[in-house]
């Protein structure tokens, strides 16, 4: 993010204003609008969604193999913490599996996730473009369905009523579902997760960084460019693109963990095959492949429709004087334009990476020529 | 076809012939619509490699439209027999839906021709999202009942029964098929087609207008994504604005069961979808002991799908095309 500041200090100062405001954010938040909370709720799903998207980002952006099931891995990952954490098969399972600590649980629904990533990886090997994309996209249907439906012969995911009574996490004997008096500042459930998500958010953005440059990273984007020359290279094409999908899909499998413990409650509904397109437009809107580009597309995709819910009604009454159309469609509808016209003016993304940007306007050096 | 049935079943361990007829019709009946829907994306697909998918939300305007206008003349006491209304119902749906294909390809996918592929896919996703938020705000968000107009003779055909309307679907699915392939296969305008679908640049170069092509291409797909609009309308009974997205789904998973590009492969695919979502989710309780039912119907699609890419990564019918991704 900071490589256009040359200066080393720059880059410096740059960060340390990054973490202040991203650290202050909920308390000026609370502090200064009545609707703070809400606000910082919308954020900490925001940062959710940078955290999905990230890993998403490294199916698609990485290795170009275009995932439209992604939401299946978020969806493993919070079912996963919702039936460990929940009393809702407390009885059956095993007493050292039920309610494990924190970090447990987390490594766990990566494993998982990851785990679900391989078993969707691994039939589809030998599928390209849009027939891996249609692939995954049955993928995740399938989850969602069985999700839907599994409350009967056995009742594993209570169907659609979903699993409720979550338990908050504890870290340390600090439950986050409890306000926690700290600095004289009191810190309440939203707040406690932004932190708590914002670390892991930040962890990912870590890992992904590290992954783009290593040699793990140059082979996903060996194939993406060229899978036979990869081949040839002597790239392990089957394990390394294995790999790209347990790895993006303990990413999803994370946030999910984190979503169902933030949430609460877990229902088939939130993981619909939009969720998985709403990621997906995140990525491509953002600059596929360039991790602040990607944080960028989430934030933006993830917030606008909520500022437009914010906004559309006042201005529908300041301009009409009563309620004309659904302020929910027509925020949908507006989003939708939106998404339309940014393609349509930036089809490399709003942020791409130098060398994509290089690529697409590649036609316009040689016209200029 | 019948007597065949019937003389295999007791082999196969189906007591009950009846019912397998039964669900073979009404297989045929779902998998001629799929099939018609499949056609239009599977068009768009060999033409231009992208996946259309605002063409379930054309589906559902048609329907929506047809529902409308179909209304509209009811409420004007118009003295017309149901078969009437409804060819007048779609003539509305069939220009509407053809110029809201023409209008969204010249301004989503058109400027976007030469940018990879993912750009595209995301207009489209936002075109789907803005028709579906639109059909929202104008038709609301209540499921829209389908004006009963049509004679509701049942046929009996051993033992299984059959409406009149059924017979209707599968029969004007096969004539516009039927129109599809003369069209495709036997007139300048369809050579011009296969020309463009082989290799675009050369079939400029060739004095094939490529532009007005693809706009026909959306065009044509458009028209007979309304017809089946209106024919899933009135088989269900109703139409819902988010009827589309599903519906839309199933019928782009056919065209890639069936090998996609290749429109003998969308109906193919279309026909064996249906047949297996509801011979599956007939059968599926009888099975596996009740442990589950027809509530996994939307399953089948997608598990069948999985299956025949892995063994047959281009479809049933396609051809083993070079990477295009």
């Amino acid at each position: 993010m900071f490589q256009k500041l040359e200066n080393p200090r720059a880059r410096l100062i740059g960060m340390l204003v990054l973490t202040v405001v991203m650290l202050i954010l909920p308390f000026v938040l609370t502090g200064n609008f009545e609707s703070g909370k809400s606000w910082i709720r919308t954020i900490d799903f925001a940062l959710l969604y940078i955290m999905l998207a990230l890993g998403l980002n490294i199916v698609v952006g990485y290795a170009g193999l275009l995932d439209l099931g992604y939401i299946a891995f978020y969806a493993v990952g919070a079912y996963l913490y919702a039936i460990l954490n929940s009393p809702h098969l407390a009885a059956v399972l095993p007493a050292w599996l039920i309610y494990p600590s924190f970090p447990v649980m987390i490594v766990l629904a990566g494993l998982v996730a990851g785990l679900f990533g391989v078993l969707l990886g691994s039939p589809t090997l030998k599928l390209r473009g849009d027939y891996l994309a249609i692939v995954t996209l049955g993928f995740g249907e399938i989850i969602r369905i069985f999700m839907n439906n599994l409350d009967r012969p056995i009742n594993i995911t209570n169907g659609p009523q979903g699993i409720n009574n979550i338990k908050t996490v504890q870290i340390a004997g600090y439950d986050f579902g409890r306000p926690i008096e700290f600095l004289g500042l009191s810190f309440e459930k939203v707040h406690l997760y932004y932190y708590l998500i914002l670390a892991f958010c930040l962890l990912i953005i870590f890992v992904s960084m590290r992954l783009q440059n290593s040699r793990i990273g140059r082979a996903w984007v060996a194939i993406r460019e060229d899978e036979i020359a990869a081949n040839a290279m002597g790239i392990n094409t089957r394990n390394i693109k294995l790999l790209a999908f347990a790895m993006g899909a303990s990413f999803g499998g994370v946030s999910g963990a984190l979503f169902a413990s933030f949430q609460g409650f877990v229902s088939p509904e939130s993981f619909v095959l939009m969720e998985s397109i709403m990621v997906l437009c995140m990525v491509v809107l953002g600059g596929m492949g360039h991790i602040p580009g990607v944080i960028l597309g989430a934030i933006i995709v993830s917030i606008t429709p909520e500022i437009l819910r914010d906004v559309i009604n006042p201005l529908q009454h300041a301009l009409v004087g009563r309620k004309v159309v659904d302020p929910e469609n027509l925020r949908m509808l507006i989003f939708g334009l939106a998404m339309i016209v940014i393609m349509l003016l930036r089809p490399e993304g709003l942020w791409p990476s130098q060398r994509r940007k290089a690529e697409f306007h590649e036609k316009d050096e040689e016209a200029k020529a | 076809m019948v007597l065949f049935i019937r003389i295999c079943t007791p082999y196969l361990g189906l007591n009950n012939v009846d019912i397998f007829l039964q669900q073979i019709f009404n297989g045929l009946v779902v998998g001629s619509i799929y099939a018609l829907i499949a056609l239009g994306y599977t068009m768009v697909y060999g033409i231009m490699q992208l996946i259309n998918f605002a063409h379930g939300e054309i589906v559902m305007i048609g329907a929506m439209v047809t529902i409308t206008c179909i209304n509209l003349l009811l409420g004007q006491n118009v003295a017309l027999p149901g078969p009437m209304l409804l060819l007048v119902g779609f003539m509305m749906a069939v220009p509407v839906s053809i110029l809201l294909g023409y209008a969204i390809e010249k301004i989503a996918y058109r400027p976007l021709r030469k940018a990879p592929r993912l750009a595209p896919l995301i207009t489209a996703i936002g075109v789907s999202i803005v028709l579906q938020q639109a059909a929202m705000l104008i038709w609301g968000r209540n499921y829209r009942p389908f004006p009963a107009i049509l004679p509701s003779t049942v046929h009996e055909i051993g033992g299984a029964t059959i409406t009149s309307l059924q017979i209707a679907i599968i029969g004007l699915a096969l004539a516009l098929m039927a129109g599809l392939f003369f069209l495709i296969e036997r007139t300048k305008l369809g050579r011009a087609m296969r020309a463009t679908a082989q290799n675009p640049e050369v079939a400029g170069l060739m004095g094939v207008n490529i532009n007005s092509i693809i706009s026909m291409v959306f065009m044509i797909g458009s028209a007979l994504g309304a017809v089946a609009g209106v024919m899933v309308a009135a088989n269900y009974d109703q139409a819902h604005a988010y009827m589309g997205f599903l519906i839309g789904l199933k019928a782009f998973t056919a065209a890639v069961l069936g090998g996609i590009g290749n429109l003998g492969g969308a109906v193919l695919g279309g026909l064996l979808l249906g047949l297996i979502e509801s011979l599956g989710s007939g059968y599926l309780g009888d099975l596996t002991g009740g442990a589950f039912g027809s509530n996994y119907k939307d399953i089948f699609a997608f598990i069948v799908l999985i299956i025949v890419l892995v063994f047959r990564p281009s479809g049933l019918l396609g051809e083993r095309v070079a990477d295009r991704a």
